[in-house]
């Protein structure tokens, strides 16, 4: 059972209190996109061994969605941050290339 | 002859004698006694049978390893089956009997499979029962079920409670032998917040039995001074009978304390299950020995030489006179000793190695044991019961050299790491070739959320069998784990040398098959070296495959007797080393834990927390039938003197249709969106358009996932300028809320639009019938006229002198107002409307003939239209989706080629042409068969009732080609009997024209 920070309200919430939103940082397709654009945003996940950006929505505490970074494997976890970004903090990338040196990098 | 002994017993208290009974025979053991002990010193060697050929089954181990001493344990509500009589505590008038025999343990008919073995070999399930094909279902599968698994399931309710508890630690620590404890004076001193778990009753695990020295004091004084020590400690909690089941992500810790199961029925919970936090974990869970393989060794005498010195040592049970121990290492001889000190007979020692001259087998000569080295057991004699051993050459084939009698037999094959709690979150082992066992590999543990190790294993559990060793070892792990440098020296044992062992993985080593065939891997589910041989040649090259395909290391004790042996037997037979086969994945939990601790209080009235609206306790009083709605309880009926629940439906319906009803509808879910960009985001969110509803006004909507599929549907009204509200399904109020907060906090973030779920805040009640109005204007305080108050629009405004908001929306088809109320006003409105309809016949309906009063108007219902695959132009709701709309959640996903593709499945209408009801879940036929050679279907019933008020079975389904069939006779499935004609027509039963509900 993960334990992740909640990084509007600063809970460190156990699993129990969260509800999993599945990859971070995907880019909406709509109307008028491809079916190739379609279809990778709505079904192709990264599903890494490694180092993974997830949604977390802090259900049972202050309700706010929030990304994780972490690795699927070891379960270490490299941070959380608020939802309202496009791309992870450059920081916390830094943070994770120097942990993971073989990591290929965010996209 | 097993017996109890005159003397001695370290755990016994001879002064409290408990008298039990075990298959109606009563039998007296002492305070102290496991059930395993107390039977062993009634002389109760044959205790089961095994699983697949019935053969008598003994006692082998002391522990939680034991994989053949279970029982039935109890009466009644507090019968359980499965008990390990070695890890559970005697009481007083315990009742016990052997399982998995018929008629009776000594005499069992399934023995004849034993007669059988060599047709049951590994596999043989998969192999015997495939042909002929018809067989399996009428006449394999019956016969097995009839005589598989192992124990009676209990037939009454538990009549114990269980209850859940959590706690916190920086070190939580499993097993509490000198490795535990000497770990927990580490970190106690180093001031983290400990928690030391014992399984057992009692502190110090093996060594006080294996006669360890610590500091120059027998281990038991050192223990008892220890645990004093601990037990000043306020940072440190100690806890005995408690088991740590399993370690999970980021150090979370599953624990099953035994509460009391040794005292039942006195009002304590029977078990009690601690989920425990924990920065860092020490394994320090000390170490089982292994069977040596052998044949015969299965046979009731047989017991691991660590359990026979248990026996003697802590509870002063002799397992036999006459005990030939079996060993490939020096801690065999131990038992040898231990016996002959309580005077009892060892005929001889055999030892695989070719010699054996360390300060143990020097002692056991000296006190004129027989000790022979290079010598195996080729066979062991006896049927029930152990009468002698055939002696032969450990290097040969087992050509008998001499037969010596005896009653019992003591085998060491060495000793595995309990390396459970290691694994269970990823930590690896490596194979230790010097000790022939797998042992955790320190640089690759599990981790925790900081990427730092999670879990320490220490002494044993580490592979560090001598306490010279695993005092220091634990030391410095709990240091480790404490995050400190080891400060202090660690006590210190006495040194025992002992000579390295032999890996014995077969006795003798070139055993033919009629002795491979005897020696058994797995006791309780029968597998046998030659049955591992066996799969190795049929290609199970995979440990895991070999475990499943043989059953291998399945049974109750998940393999920790069996495992080792089993995979090295493999590797042997593929030609390759013991790391290369590896080990299977070691799961939680430890050892069994009780279904009931895991659902702790959750049980009966409490099982999850219910839903209640404001008028529950009105239903309630009126003799409402309810059902569960997601967690809420709705009113389904209200029937009345004799009833039925469809004659009560009936009677509701038509009095709806012919004068007024109440429908308790406050579950209905309420969400507020307001904000600058509320209307935009609206528009997002439903099929249609919200943006430009008029205040005041309301408008049916839709709404898609993203990838286009009907998700929740409902009423949506205009509150003011910036607000709105959304009525969702009863079910769909949380998760909808979700999904709208999900699309504004990570996609459109920077719209300007608030939430908030406010269903619980509020009462709503629909009032539906033609005499409605009339019911209303009685109350009085606002203007409800059709004029003032058209179909489709909300005013706010009172009633009976209540602050109410009045929609004039309708489900039933009827003229209906639903009225919603601050919640705490929702009763005093209920009761007013009643009062207020009594001249006109006014009645409470229930969520059923709600669903019949939709169907008959053809509206669809979210889950029984819909199943997550159903897009709203199946439904032909194409008028409730925007053409305009440049976007919204789900367009881009409906125009994908399936979803746009004219063969889907559509709704229509059905009528049986005899007037009968179509049963639920019938799907409609279609000629010829598919690949499978399943008749073809081309469509399904999605809503079926009868209908009271048109007085014969109506339906909806959806239908290839949908209502371009309308007046086709197609055929649904019945169950049972011939299919049912019915005729495609308009899905809206009643009042195609909306004069009702409009007017």
């Amino acid at each position: 059972m993960l334990i992740l920070e909640c990084p509007y309200c600063g809970v460190k919430a156990e699993e129990t209190e969260l509800s999993p939103g599945g990859e971070a940082h995907l880019k909406r397709f709509g109307p008028g996109s491809t079916d190739e654009e379609f279809e990778a945003y709505m079904f192709a996940r990264k599903n890494p061994k490694g180092v993974h950006f997830e949604r977390w929505r802090h259900a049972y505490g202050c309700g706010k969605w929030f990304l994780a970074a972490r690795c699927t494997a070891t379960l270490e976890v490299f941070g959380t941050y608020p939802a309202q970004v496009s791309a992870p903090p450059q920081a916390l990338q830094d943070k994770i290339k120097a942990k993971r040196p073989d990591w290929k990098g965010f996209q | 002859m097993s017996t109890r002994l005159s003397k001695g017993g370290r755990l016994l208290d001879r002064s409290k004698a408990l008298d039990f009974v075990f298959n109606g025979k009563r039998l007296k053991g002492y305070q102290g006694d496991t059930l395993a002990s107390a039977l062993l010193g009634n002389d109760q060697m044959l205790l089961g049978r095994s699983f697949k050929y019935h053969r008598p089954r003994g006692l082998v181990a002391s522990g939680a390893e034991e994989p053949n001493a279970l029982v039935h344990l109890g009466q009644g509500g507090r019968f359980e089956p499965n008990q390990r009589t070695t890890t559970t505590e005697l009481y007083a008038g315990a009742e016990l009997s052997s399982q998995n025999h018929w008629p009776s343990l000594e005499f069992d008919v399934g023995a004849v499979n034993n007669a059988f073995a060599r047709f049951l070999v590994g596999g043989f399930y998969y192999k015997t029962f495939i042909h002929p094909r018809f067989a399996w279902k009428h006449v394999f599968e019956p016969v097995i079920r009839q005589s598989a698994g192992l124990g009676k399931a209990p037939k009454e309710a538990d009549a114990d409670h269980y209850e859940q508890a959590y706690d916190f630690c920086d070190v939580l620590i499993a097993g509490g032998g000198i490795a535990g404890l000497q770990a927990a004076l580490v970190a106690g001193q180093a001031g983290k917040r400990v928690i030391l778990l014992e399984q057992t009753p009692y502190w110090g695990g093996r060594a006080p039995v294996d006669g360890d020295v610590i500091d120059g004091r027998p281990a038991a004084d050192w223990i008892a001074a220890t645990v004093a020590d601990l037990a000043k400690m306020p940072n440190v909690t100690l806890k005995t009978r408690c088991m740590a089941a399993g370690v999970y992500d980021h150090g979370y810790i599953l624990a099953e304390e035994r509460v009391a199961d040794h005292t039942p029925g006195d009002g304590r919970p029977k078990k009690r299950l601690w989920r425990i936090r924990a920065t860092r974990i020490v394994a320090a869970t000390g170490a089982l020995e292994r069977p040596l393989s052998f044949a015969g060794n299965d046979i009731p005498g047989v017991m691991l030489a660590s359990a026979v010195r248990d026996y003697v040592v802590n509870w002063a049970v002799s397992p036999g006179d006459r005990t030939v121990v079996v060993t490939n290492n020096d801690d065999a001889y131990r038992t040898a000793i231990a016996l002959k000190e309580a005077g009892l007979a060892v005929p001889v020692i055999l030892d695989a190695r070719a010699s054996a001259n360390g300060p143990l087998p020097t002692k056991a000569r000296a006190m004129g044991i027989r000790v022979e080295a290079g010598k195996a057991i080729a066979k062991v004699k006896g049927g029930k019961r152990v009468t002698g051993v055939a002696i032969c050459l450990q290097a040969g084939e087992g050509a008998v050299l001499e037969e010596i009698a005896c009653d019992a037999v003591a085998m060491s094959g060495g000793w595995s790491p309990v390396v459970h709690l290691w694994s269970h979150c990823g930590g690896k082992l490596l194979w230790d070739e010097a000790q022939a066992m797998f042992r955790p590999d320190a640089t690759k543990p599990p981790t925790s959320h900081d990427g730092q190790a999670l879990v320490y294993a220490v002494g044993a559990a580490n592979g560090h069998l001598q306490a010279t060793a695993i005092l220091p070892d634990a030391a410095q792990g709990a240091a480790a784990a404490a995050g400190v440098t080891p400060s202090g020296v660690a006590a210190q044992a006495a040194p025992s040398d002992e000579a390295p062992l032999e890996p014995v993985w077969t006795m003798p080593q070139g055993a033919p098959i009629q002795l491979r065939s005897k020696m058994w891997l797995d006791y309780q589910n029968d597998v046998k070296v030659s049955d591992v041989q066996l799969a190795a040649r049929e290609g199970y090259e995979s440990v895991e495959h070999t475990k499943r395909y043989t059953t291998l290391g399945m049974a109750t004790d998940q393999g920790k007797l069996s495992n080792i042996n089993g995979l090295a037997v493999l590797a042997q037979s593929l030609n390759t080393d013991i790391p290369n086969v590896g080990t299977t994945t070691f799961r939680p939990p430890y050892t069994p834990v009780t279904l009931g601790a895991l659902a702790g209080e959750s049980r009966g009235e409490i099982f999850q927390p219910l839903r209640k609206t404001p008028i529950n306790d009105w239903h309630l009083k009126h003799n409402a039938y309810m059902e569960p709605v997601g967690l809420w309880r709705r009113a389904y009926c209200y029937p009345k003197g004799g009833e039925t629940h469809s004659q009560a439906v009936d009677r509701e319906i038509l009095a709806v249709r012919s004068g007024v009803g109440l429908l308790d509808a406050s579950t209905l879910g309420k969400l507020i969106v307001k904000g600058p960009d509320a209307g935009r985001f609206l528009d997002m969110l439903y099929t249609n358009v919200m943006s430009n509803l008029g205040i005041g006004k309301c408008r049916y909507g839709l709404m898609c996932t993203e990838a286009g599929f009907l998700t929740d549907d409902g009423v949506v009204i205009r509150l003011d300028e910036d607000t709105w509200l959304c009525h969702t399904t009863t079910g769909g109020a949380e998760r909808i809320h979700a999904h709208m907060e999900d699309w504004l906090q990570c996609e459109w973030w920077d719209w300007q639009v608030y939430t908030a779920n406010v269903t619980e805040q509020y009462a709503q009640i629909a009032v539906a019938g033609p005499k409605a109005r009339k019911v209303l204007e009685k109350l009085g305080g606002m203007d409800v006229s059709a004029e003032t108050m058209p179909f489709m629009t909300f005013k706010e405004g009172t009633l009976a002198g209540l602050p109410v908001r009045v929609h004039r929306i309708s489900f039933s088809g009827e003229l209906s107002y639903e009225i919603a109320v601050p919640a705490g006003h929702g009763l005093a409105l209920w009761e007013a409307l009643m009062e207020a309809g009594q001249e006109h016949g006014i009645v409470a309906y229930g969520t059923e003939a709600m669903h019949v009063m939709r169907a008959e108007k053809g509206f669809i219902m979210m889950g029984d239209e819909t199943d997550g695959t159903v897009i709203p132009q199946d439904l032909n709701l194409g008028w409730a989706i925007s053409k305009k709309k440049a976007d919204y959640l789900g367009k881009r996903g409906q125009e994908r080629t399936y979803l746009a593709s004219p063969d889907r499945w559509k709704l229509a209408g059905f009528e049986t042409l005899d007037g009968s009801v179509i049963p639920d879940g019938a799907y409609i036929l279609a000629p010829g068969v598919n690949a499978n050679g399943q008749g073809n279907v081309q469509g399904r019933v999605t809503s079926t009732y009868y209908s009271p008020t048109l007085k014969k079975g109506i339906a909806m389904g959806l239908i290839k080609g949908g209502l371009s069939r309308m007046g086709d006779v197609v055929e649904f499935s019945a169950i049972t009997g011939q299919p049912i004609k019915a005729k495609v027509v308009d899905p809206v039963f009643y009042d195609k024209e909306g004069e009702k509900q409009n007017g």
